[in-house]
């Protein structure tokens, strides 16, 4: 039986009135390298056999037992009411029905993760969340454009290489161009980004200043004089920010930052290739109308009682089409809600204790390779909770160690080769002083 | 309905009212009157150059999102920043402080082709 209600004659009339020769013509801007070819699909399967199959897959899964990688994702303890919670029939499978407002407990959890990013950012207005920090990160440069009617954004070279990608591949379309702000990489540098050097690079055309806080290398980055730099070419900063970090750093409604992006999987999203992870933004009220996707507002039914809704739903694609602040038309429901569970589970105080907990032994790792000999910080300033490390032969070391199931962090040179033979190390609460142990232990093996 | 006679309308529902070399442009009572309670407005920048009956901002209603378009072409010298925290001055005084924007004209001829009050009042009728 065919799926497909059109018949050939169907498919012929659709392509004459296009003017198009074939289907295949309509696929020509794919290139043929990642076009699929030929299926070989294999013939059925029983159940049985194919739970063998995925078993044997599954069999070639290596599961670090200690991991030093961060480099954007953190290894988090999630508690265990995060799945319970996210479990639960009424959230794990409604997705926001048109019309919204007949899902208040959805709507009202939506509303109760936005406040909680609020005031972990000290901004104003959050949104309902995005697919990732990636995207937010790149949503927020676009929406700087609208805000300042700019077409030039400047991203500093501390911002994680994976969402400058995807951030240039989002500026391509509306053309804008994006210029890389360097920051300083050399041994015993900052690791940072300079604010001269950024005020410089902006000229009297940008429209924001993107900057990391702290930054891919770990480092912590001058955020109010890198608002100042960007307010001083009347554009804005977008602060890009790791969520438990705001327990302890100043969070960027403090610092003057215009629109915050973050990657939200530290709040109870355990690291997974691939994710789902959420993206965090927020903003000053302002710039409300500006901001990409949705929002949901707290208002009260004509008697007197408290409701929820989804709110300014003209900046969205639906009412504005091809005038929409952005194409985002939906949200990360489920992954926020983990995030909320999150937060309200550990509460301000368990935050805290938890990028306490990160920096300290962030700060433990280091000191025992630097008294082992092994390895020093590639950088001045200070930290959060991940370290660049100069460490000889690292890229040789770091496949050995994993050979023995260790995870010594991410190799910085395979997005900047000035930083060959560093390793990027993060730590969390997870991270134990005996994991320390096996590391330098294994790093001297390889010596 | 009857409009301010020294007035010219657009049949996009726009009106504009001529001193000088430049020109006061905002939209009409009966504009006012369908899109409901107006909550915001887009306000074009200064310096922009209009051109008759393109686009230049947006409204939004409690019941919709509209296009503004330009009645006559000019360049934007002033706008109605009032209307940034009361919209709603487009719906109470369309005519008078809910004006949008002033411009320069680039071409006093184009009026020609934007109705009279009586010729709107009938189009609207």
């Amino acid at each position: 039986m065919s799926y497909s209600p059109h018949t050939e004659a169907d498919r012929s009339r659709m392509l004459a009135a296009i003017g198009v020769g074939s289907v295949d013509d309509l696929f020509a801007d794919i290139p043929a390298a990642v076009r699929a070819g030929d299926w070989a699909i294999p013939d059925p399967l029983t159940e049985q056999e194919v739970r063998a199959e995925l078993a044997r897959l599954a069999g070639r899964n290596r599961i670090p037992e200690v991991s030093f990688l961060g480099a954007g994702v953190y290894r988090h303890l999630v508690p265990a009411v995060v799945g319970e919670v996210i479990g639960r029939p009424e959230f794990a499978t409604a997705y926001t029905p048109y019309q919204p407002e007949v899902s208040q407990g959805t709507l009202q959890s939506i509303y109760e993760f936005q406040s909680l990013i609020c005031e972990l950012t000290g901004m104003e207005v959050a949104t309902a969340s995005h697919y990732d920090g990636a995207t937010a990160t790149a949503e927020a440069a676009l929406m700087a454009c609208r805000l300042t009617r700019r077409h030039r954004v400047a991203v500093s070279a501390g911002v994680n290489p994976d969402y400058r990608r995807v951030l240039e591949t989002y500026c391509s379309g509306p053309g804008v161009e994006v210029v890389i702000v360097p920051i300083d990489l050399a041994e015993g540098g900052s690791g940072a980004t300079d604010p001269a050097a950024a005020a410089a690079a902006l000229g009297d055309d940008v429209a924001c200043l993107v900057a990391a806080q702290p930054n891919f290398y770990g480092q912590l980055e001058p955020m109010a004089e890198l608002a100042e730099a960007a307010h001083g070419a009347g554009g804005l900063l977008v602060a890009v920010v790791e969520p438990t970090s705001l327990a302890i750093l100043a969070p960027p409604g403090a610092y003057d930052a215009d629109i915050v992006a973050a990657e939200g999987q530290p709040l109870g999203i355990p690291a997974s290739f691939g994710g789902p992870y959420v993206g965090l933004m927020a903003a000053r009220m302002a710039a409300v109308r500006q901001m990409p996707g949705r929002l949901v507002g707290a208002t009260r039914d004509v008697e007197g009682r408290k409701g929820y809704v989804l709110t300014l739903q003209a900046r969205e694609q639906h009412i504005r089409r091809e005038r929409a602040a952005s194409n985002i038309c939906t949200n990360q429901a489920l992954m926020a809600l983990a995030a909320t569970t999150y937060l309200t589970a550990v509460g301000p105080q368990g935050l805290r204790e938890v990028a306490e907990l990160s920096s300290v032994q962030a700060r433990h790792l280091a000191a025992a390779l630097e008294d082992a000999g092994l390895a020093h910080r590639r950088f001045g300033g200070t930290y959060f909770a991940e370290v660049t490390m100069t460490v000889a032969d690292a890229a040789r070391r770091l496949a050995a160690l994993a050979e023995r199931g260790i995870v010594a962090g991410y190799l910085p040179e395979r997005d900047e080769p000035q930083l060959r033979d560093t390793l990027l190390l993060a730590a969390t609460e997870l991270t134990t002083d005996d994991d320390v142990a096996r590391l330098v232990e294994a790093l001297e093996a390889t010596r | 309905m009857s409009y301010p006679a020294d007035l010219r309308y657009s049949k996009e529902h726009e009106w504009v009212r001529v001193e000088d070399s430049r020109a006061t442009i905002g939209i009409t009572s009966f504009a006012a009157e369908e899109l409901g309670d107006i909550v915001f407005v887009e306000l074009p920048e200064i310096g922009a150059d209009l051109s008759q009956f393109g686009t230049f901002g947006v409204v939004e209603s409690v019941k919709a999102v509209s296009d503004l378009y330009a009645p006559i072409s000019g360049t934007v010298v002033e706008v109605n920043e009032a209307l940034g925290d009361a919209p709603e001055l487009m719906n109470s005084d369309p005519f008078g402080e809910g004006w949008i924007a002033r411009v320069e004209l680039s071409d006093p001829s184009q009026l020609d082709a934007l109705m009279d009050a009586d010729a709107y009042a009938a189009e609207t009728a």
